[in-house]
């Protein structure tokens, strides 16, 4: 008796889920390519890309359904020998820089591009300062 | 010389610089604690918007999703009419709260065209039959081909599309009776747009 109604609570418990299973997935949702090297070209881009509904996972991290439509999306395209930059730029035009991890070089991302140039100039001066001055009171004290 | 000199510099700098250094975490932790408040009491936009908007819809041709509904098509949408396009989902919760709305704009005289997102027959007989059916047309998209190729992230959004099938304005989320409105007014902008 507890069983058949723990049986029947399971039941309406999966419910929901079962009626979001209904439409099997894209066909490059949860399949590899064939050809080892396009998937691997696929897969390099899928982890740099951003899913549009889990926002901080990438397509090939996230088990949203919508990341498995873009998987199969992104998969079939470089089956039919698109490049994956040209992919990117398709997603982006449509979603904006957001599903994109990888930041393009855009006036709103330059910072971002000469932080680490301006960085090592910074701590070159720095560091001249530090490595110049004890040179100069040697030189002075043997004078 | 140059030594003791710089000795008494530095005797008679500390005072006002200590007393910087001493405010200084009050003034970072006001200064976050600001930043922080207006992060809690601001939540942050996860709404992905489309940056499609004000391009030509892609070219598709959806087979029907409803028996008696045709499909849709991106020639559907160049017919020198705005209307609306919606993409839904019998399973998804907030398309049947919004579906009241949605029959109100198509009484108004909009037509509202669908897109039906990894939906069976069956499941959405039965949606159209408990909220209603305000739709002209219900294409099946059971890959999501036109969401993704129209920058949709979700369900449900709707879109302003003018009488050249150029996409005008996205709805993210539910209408909401308040909605209405604001979307019978982008659909006369949208009208007007395309004729001049």
């Amino acid at each position: 008796m507890k069983i058949a109604h723990l049986a029947a609570l399971l039941l309406i418990v999966s419910a929901p889920v079962l009626a979001q299973e209904h439409v099997p997935p894209a066909p490059y949702a949860y399949r590899q390519l064939d050809n080892p090297e396009q998937e691997a070209r696929a897969k390099a881009l899928m982890v740099t890309l951003r899913c549009v509904m889990c926002q901080s996972q990438s397509i090939a991290d996230s088990d949203a359904p919508i990341a498995g439509d873009m998987r199969s999306e992104v998969r079939t395209r470089i089956a039919a020998g698109e490049d994956p930059e040209h992919i990117r730029q398709w997603l982006i035009a449509r979603y904006g820089d957001y599903v994109t991890y990888a930041p393009q070089v855009k006036p709103i991302t330059w910072p971002l591009f000469a932080a680490p140039v301006v960085i090592l100039a910074l701590a070159a001066l720095l560091l001249r300062g530090r490595f110049g001055r004890p040179r100069q009171t040697n030189d002075e004290g043997s004078a | 010389m140059a030594a003791y000199e710089a000795g008494t510099m530095s005797q008679a700098d500390p005072k006002p610089r200590l007393r910087l250094a001493l405010w200084l975490p009050l003034i970072l932790f006001a200064a976050l604690f600001a930043l922080f408040v207006h992060g809690l009491t601001n939540p942050a936009d996860t709404n992905v918007a489309s940056a499609f908007v004000g391009n030509p819809l892609p070219q598709f041709d959806l087979p029907p999703a409803a028996a008696d509904r045709p499909g849709l098509a991106t020639r559907a949408f160049q017919t020198g009419k705005p209307k609306l396009l919606n993409v839904f989902a019998s399973w998804c919760v907030p398309c049947a709260a919004e579906a009241p709305q949605l029959a109100a704009l198509a009484q108004a005289g909009v037509e509202v065209d669908g897109v039906a997102i990894h939906d069976q027959r069956a499941d959405l007989t039965r949606f159209l039959a408990a909220n209603g059916n305000p739709y002209a047309a219900i294409g099946r998209d059971d890959q999501r081909a036109v969401q993704l190729a129209i920058g949709s992230s979700g369900v449900p959004e709707t879109y302003v599309i003018d009488g050249r099938g150029v996409i005008r304005y996205q709805h993210i989320g539910d209408i909401r009776p308040e909605d209405v409105p604001k979307l019978l007014a982008r659909v006369k902008d949208a009208g007007k747009g395309a004729g001049s």
